[in-house]
């Protein structure tokens, strides 16, 4: 089973600030703290994976901030890692950068042990839009890294631009996505704020002090996201994300493909057959559990037939590849259309999906509710009984 | 003969909700030995799930205890547990009718509530001895001394004759077995009459068929008994007869003075009536006990499967229910919004509550309720007086002479201080102030006439906000007056929406019609269209919102692989799409259908 497996996620749950929409789990960076937490995650790691795992595809460590990690620790995790995983078979090895975060010491580190990509958070090209959503670096920081990127030649860099952010003008969007084509990478990903619980933000949206763009203003950024992305030969692949050919993101790619996957390091998720795992969340009750037995595990779900066909359909469709119906079949052994035929016929005539040569796409105006699709496609235990 | 007569006392108690009842009655049946500590579930008497959960009690009990007292003697007890609310007073009466003895019990705490007047008053009018019981006297807010007091000052009971007790904490209950032997006269009547029992509830059960609770006035009973219902002449050869010990133990015989049941392969709850007289059918008694009166709903709304399918199934669930609850009516009826579907009638608003809950949980099917009406009776133009029981069929205004809606009187009780805010709430809602009756220092009873229908919308709930829940209410319905009422209909896209219309007062038609719109559009997810909400009366548009379209949900990237967060939001945003019913082309979540009930005052 183990050698089905092809993706890592590793997490390093540690920042120099607090981003006011961040809910991913995260703690100011203590020396002490983060040499205990390494110490906790190798042995996690290793207990999962016995001896060196020659099958791995794709590495990704997020955060957090992984580079937050002193230069000591940072070694130290990145020798563990190309000593445990078969670099050679590994094709893609991202980790994620903040601008101004990084010096040429920690460029150079990562680029002797591997890495391949970096994940770029670069958020807004905006210095006042950027102190308000709390980042602590400025426009200026973002140029500087690009500039070390390429003097330590990393190629494949995918800039993460956030849009539809307070006080955010249309007008303003657009100029922050020129500036951010100017650096002519290879790969964008792009999301709209949402407002999550448990974060500045949201403490600030309940109380009516948040002033964001009304939902035109966000379709309309979506819709000049898209069609500048086109002009610049910088094709959509997935809701979210823009590359130009052969740089789309491995990683991610294998999870929308359904496919299964490691999660290492305080909640962390990871998918293996048939369960899909979620990690302790507080640091002290992760180290102590990852130490003691390598399984800091906060709650592990079942994912039975039903949960594969409705993952399937929701990860397959974000694709722009779209939901093949005949690698549906042969995965599963019998058709979409089985299950799913009134739905398809529903948001075809409603202009949300279309079929083309056997495959299930979004359409524009699909792609603005692709919940309202995916909602659909959930399963009633009932339905399965018509497969069999 | 007379030798073979036992030792009997039949008592029930008499409680406000969250007076200790039910537990009281489980501390008698523990003490008695009944039932064993080990078998003993909280509150056992409570026997569904609804009423352990909302703490009422809704089906009566009666159940059998041997108690074994101080004097030596063996005595049989029969216990028979009384609904404490309102909607349900027909019941209590019935069942304080099967007694010789009440005991009272008062919280400490909180001293006597309007609620609980009423039941010993139909106590006091059933002669029954009453056994004054102060319960909860370990909370720190006990006052016992004024609660005595307000048994001499409000029931004319002496004070001194309160036991002092805590059901939770089990003190008093061994001198509350005692007082029942002393007090509780034994039941009067003679075996050798011909039968008289009283019937003072049934339940179906789908092996025996209706088991008739029982007790026997004059005469007895046993199997093979040919037996005949007084009030219809309907006859029965008797299956089993036997007592609950709490649970049903056969017997060969019910005497005197037994309270208990029987089956007699009787098929429906309707075929025998609460408060009708049994008797032998070789042999009959020359007059009925006391008569029973037949219950009449006074609220109605309709009840829709959300997904039509369950039309079927929604009515087999009436049917269940009704074998169990003869006060339940219902006939089909069809909407052009909701398809098929049952007006339904019911004693009160928490019988309403009740059966809807019944039917969602135990039958699982998805309901919705439209907003409950009254009946209103209709004079038309051409002469003819017409009962309306839903507001979409409301003849034309042109064709209305004069519309009567019920009153009720409503009795308010209330320390003084609120006495201000329970007369505007009143006034508010159309009432006529009657009466207003110093009980002690402190308490006040407040009488209105006020319309049903606005007791229905949110009476309760404004008189709880507004006295702090110090406030108990109680009503009865005193007949028709008329009023200026119309019909305001519902508009969603265009189309008018038959189960959203309503009857309002003339003078509140715009207020209402505006906080109506308001309410729909905050209750109606939006849709891919944009959706006018309209009010009407008749032809013309009184208040209008707009439901925006949406045109694009949350295209949030997929944190770190979470998958199963994902998946989970899809399922419960598919989940709460289950409680939406398509009325044309909208989608409308079942709360809408009461949106009338929601809306706020000010």
């Amino acid at each position: 089973m183990e050698q089905e497996v092809q993706s890592v996620y590793i997490h390093i749950p540690f920042c120099t600030q607090i981003c006011h929409y961040c809910d991913f789990v995260k703690f100011f960076y203590n020396e002490k703290l983060a040499t205990e937490y390494i110490d906790a995650l190798i042995n996690e790691i290793n207990m999962n994976i016995k001896g060196k795992y020659n099958n791995v595809r794709t590495l990704y460590i997020g955060g957090g901030t992984p580079t937050a990690l002193n230069y000591k620790q940072l070694k130290f995790l990145l020798e563990f890692l190309n000593k445990k995983f078969d670099m050679d078979s590994c094709e893609e090895f991202t980790i994620e950068v903040n601008p101004g975060d990084i010096d040429q010491e920690k460029a150079k580190l990562l680029k002797e042990n591997g890495v391949s990509r970096i994940s770029f958070g670069v958020q807004v090209m905006d210095d006042q839009l950027l102190k308000e959503i709390g980042r602590v670096h400025r426009v200026k920081d973002v140029y500087k890294t690009v500039d070390l990127f390429r003097q330590y030649h990393f190629s494949n860099i995918s800039l993460d631009l956030m849009y539809a952010l307070p006080n955010q003008s249309v007008e303003q969007f657009q100029h922050s996505l020129d500036l951010a084509l100017q650096f002519d990478l290879p790969h964008y990903a792009t999301y709209g704020l949402q407002i999550e619980p448990k974060t500045v933000f949201y403490l600030k949206h309940k109380k009516g002090q948040l002033n964001r763009p009304t939902e035109e203003a966000e379709i309309e950024m979506y819709q000049i996201l898209r069609s500048t992305m086109n002009g610049n030969g910088i094709h959509q692949y997935e809701i979210s994300n823009f590359a130009k050919p052969g740089f789309e993101s491995k990683h991610n790619l294998n999870y929308w493909s359904n496919d299964y996957y490691y999660g290492f390091g305080a909640g962390a998720h990871g998918y293996l057959p048939g369960r899909r795992i979620t990690n302790l969340r507080p640091l002290p009750a992760y180290v102590k559990k990852a130490m003691k037995d390598g399984h800091p595990i906060l709650e592990e779900e079942r994912i039975t037939l039903k949960e594969n066909i409705e993952e399937e359909i929701f990860l397959g469709l974000r694709r722009m590849e779209g939901l093949s119906k005949k690698q549906f079949q042969a995965k599963f052994g019998f058709t979409l259309d089985l299950l799913f035929k009134e739905q398809i016929k529903k948001f075809i005539k409603m202009d949300l999906l279309y079929v083309n040569n056997e495959t299930l796409y979004l359409t524009e105006s699909g792609l603005l509710l692709a919940n309202k699709v995916f909602e659909e496609f959930m399963l009633e235990d009932s339905d399965l009984q018509r497969i069999y | 003969m007379g030798s073979k007569r036992r030792k009997v006392r039949n008592f029930s108690i008499i409680a406000h909700i969250d007076h200790g009842k039910s537990t009281l009655a489980d501390r008698i049946l523990e003490n008695t030995q009944t039932v064993s500590k080990r078998e003993m579930k909280e509150q056992l008497l409570d026997g569904m799930d609804l009423e352990r959960e909302r703490g009422i009690t809704i089906k009566l009990n009666a159940v059998q205890l041997k108690y074994l007292s101080k004097n030596g003697e063996e005595y049989i007890f029969h216990l028979i547990d009384t609904p404490g609310h309102v909607d349900f007073t027909y019941e209590v009466s019935r069942s304080l009718a099967a007694c010789e003895g009440a005991i009272l019990v008062v919280d400490a705490a909180q001293g006597i509530e309007a609620q609980t007047l009423a039941n010993v008053y139909l106590a006091m009018e059933n002669d029954l001895e009453i056994i004054p019981v102060i319960n909860k006297i370990d909370l720190p807010s006990a006052d016992p001394d004024r609660v005595k007091q307000e048994l001499e000052d409000v029931l004319g009971i002496d004070g001194d004759d309160a036991i002092l007790a805590s059901a939770k904490a089990n003190i008093g209950i061994e001198d509350i077995l005692e007082r029942i032997v002393e007090v509780v006269p034994e039941p009067a009547g003679d075996e050798n009459e011909p039968l008289k029992a009283l019937i003072f509830d049934s339940l179906y059960d789908s092996y025996r068929g209706v088991i008739a609770y029982v007790c026997i006035k004059e005469g007895s009973i046993k199997v093979g008994d040919k037996i005949k219902m007084m009030a219809t002449d309907k006859e029965y050869e008797v299956n089993e007869v036997g007592v609950f010990t709490p649970k049903a133990t056969s017997r060969d015989e019910l005497t005197v003075g037994d309270v208990g049941f029987i089956t007699a392969s009787i098929k429906s709850v309707g075929d025998i009536h609460v408060g009708d007289t049994i008797t032998n059918a070789n042999r009959p008694a020359e007059e009925a006990l006391p008569g029973y009166r037949r219950l009449n709903p006074m609220v109605y709304c309709g009840l829709y499967p959300v997904d039509s399918n369950d039309y079927n199934d929604l009515r087999e669930a009436l049917e269940r229910l009704e074998l169990n609850d003869s006060s339940l009516q219902y006939e089909p009826e069809t909407s052009q919004a909701l398809g098929f579907g049952f007006r339904c009638g019911f004693l009160g608003l928490l019988h309403m509550e009740i059966i809807q809950e019944r039917i969602e949980r135990e039958f699982n099917i998805n309901l919705i309720t439209t907003a409950p009406s009254v009946i209103f009776e209709v004079e038309k133009t051409d002469g003819e007086t017409i009962s309306v029981d839903n507001p979409s069929e409301m003849p034309d205004p042109q064709k209305i002479q004069e519309i009567s809606e019920p009153y009720v009187k409503a009795t308010i009780m209330v320390p003084n201080d609120y006495v201000g805010a329970v007369m505007e709430i009143s006034q508010k809602k159309r009432g006529n102030f009657i009466d207003m009756q110093y009980l002690d220092d402190i308490r006040v009873n407040v009488i209105y006439h006020i319309p049903l229908s606005e007791i229905v919308y949110d009476f309760f709930d404004q008189l709880k906000s507004q006295t702090k829940g110090y406030a108990s209410f109680d009503y009865e319905l005193i007949g028709y007056q008329p009023s200026k009422l119309v019909k305001m209909d519902i508009l969603l896209n265009g189309d008018t929406i038959d189960a959203l219309s309503f009857i309002v007062h003339h003078d509140f038609a715009y207020t209402r019609g505006k906080q109506i719109v308001d309410k729909l559009k905050e209750l109606i997810p939006r849709q891919q269209f944009e959706v006018p909400v309209q009010a009407a009366i008749g032809n013309k548009i009184i208040a209008r919102s707009t439901i925006k379209a949406v045109r694009k949900d949350v295209t949030a990237k997929l944190y770190g692989g979470d998958i199963s967060r994902k998946r989970k939001l899809l399922e419960k945003q598919k989940e709460g799409k289950k409680r939406m019913k398509m009325v044309g082309s909208v989608e409308v979540p079942q709360e809408a259908f009461m949106a009338v009930l929601e809306m706020g005052e000010d």
